[in-house]
């Protein structure tokens, strides 16, 4: 599992590449809550286009970011999900808290 | 219904064997020329099963035996997930949306959720010492 953390003006981007299990989680929820901390960003957007697995340790992983930004004031947006992992968010409710963009 | 081939895996409950117990799965099975939307249903249930055995019957201890059987058939291929933990006391609450046992946070609750929404068929037996999962896929 790899994640790349990078701006578009003031928006974090997160792309996450690889497989998010509960073997890779602890990593993920480390780098994304240390890329958070400062604050200093408009939104959240995580790019899943190359995030090739995600099962439901996932789901718990994003719900955890999202209550941090929502703390910071800040929304928080997913693109490119696989459709597997569309599915994952669709059946667990994400996609009511987080707007998916093209 | 005859089993057409039958493959048997044992692993260590160590998150690492996650990805590995997937994809050994998801391999087998394709040769009953599943559809690539199928295969990542029952790679997606099977790592829910297999992370269950780690988290909740081992409890993050990273030892015990996994034991891992798949038979395939004409029309479906039946994962037979086992382990030797704690067992789970109440297997309907256990399978309800949002439940769960873990205390440290994070987790979603939605193993068992996932893997009915993934699978045509999760049975679940369990006693202390034992519990069972049975994800049956057709094709």
């Amino acid at each position: 599992m790899e994640l790349y953390v990078e701006y578009e003006g003031s928006t974090l981007i997160f792309r996450l590449v690889g497989e998010l299990d509960e073997h890779s989680a602890e990593f993920v929820r480390r780098k994304l809550d240390n890329a958070m901390s400062d604050g200093n960003y408009s939104a959240i957007v995580f790019d899943l286009a190359r995030l090739s697995f995600m099962d439901s340790t996932g789901i718990g992983v994003i719900i955890g970011r999202y209550k941090t930004a929502r703390k910071l004031n800040k929304n928080v947006y997913v693109k490119n999900p696989s459709a597997t992992v569309d599915k994952i968010f669709k059946m667990s409710g994400l996609y009511e808290i987080i707007t998916k963009i093209q | 219904m005859s089993i057409k081939n039958t493959m048997k895996l044992q692993i260590e409950a160590k998150s690492q064997n996650e990805s590995f117990a997937r994809s050994t799965v998801a391999g087998f099975f394709v040769q009953i020329n599943p559809t690539l939307e199928q295969v990542e249903d029952l790679k997606t249930a099977v790592s829910e099963a297999v992370t269950n055995c780690i988290v909740h019957a081992y409890q993050g201890k990273q030892q015990g035996q996994i034991d891992i059987t798949c038979n395939l058939h004409d029309t479906h291929i039946e994962v037979i997930i086992c382990d030797y933990g704690k067992g789970i006391p109440d297997i309907k609450q256990a399978m309800r949306p949002f439940y769960t046992t873990g205390t440290e946070g994070e987790r979603s609750g939605m193993g068992f959720t996932v893997m009915q929404a993934f699978c045509d068929k999760v049975d679940v037996a369990s006693q202390q010492g034992k519990t069972i999962i049975t994800l049956i896929k057709n094709i």
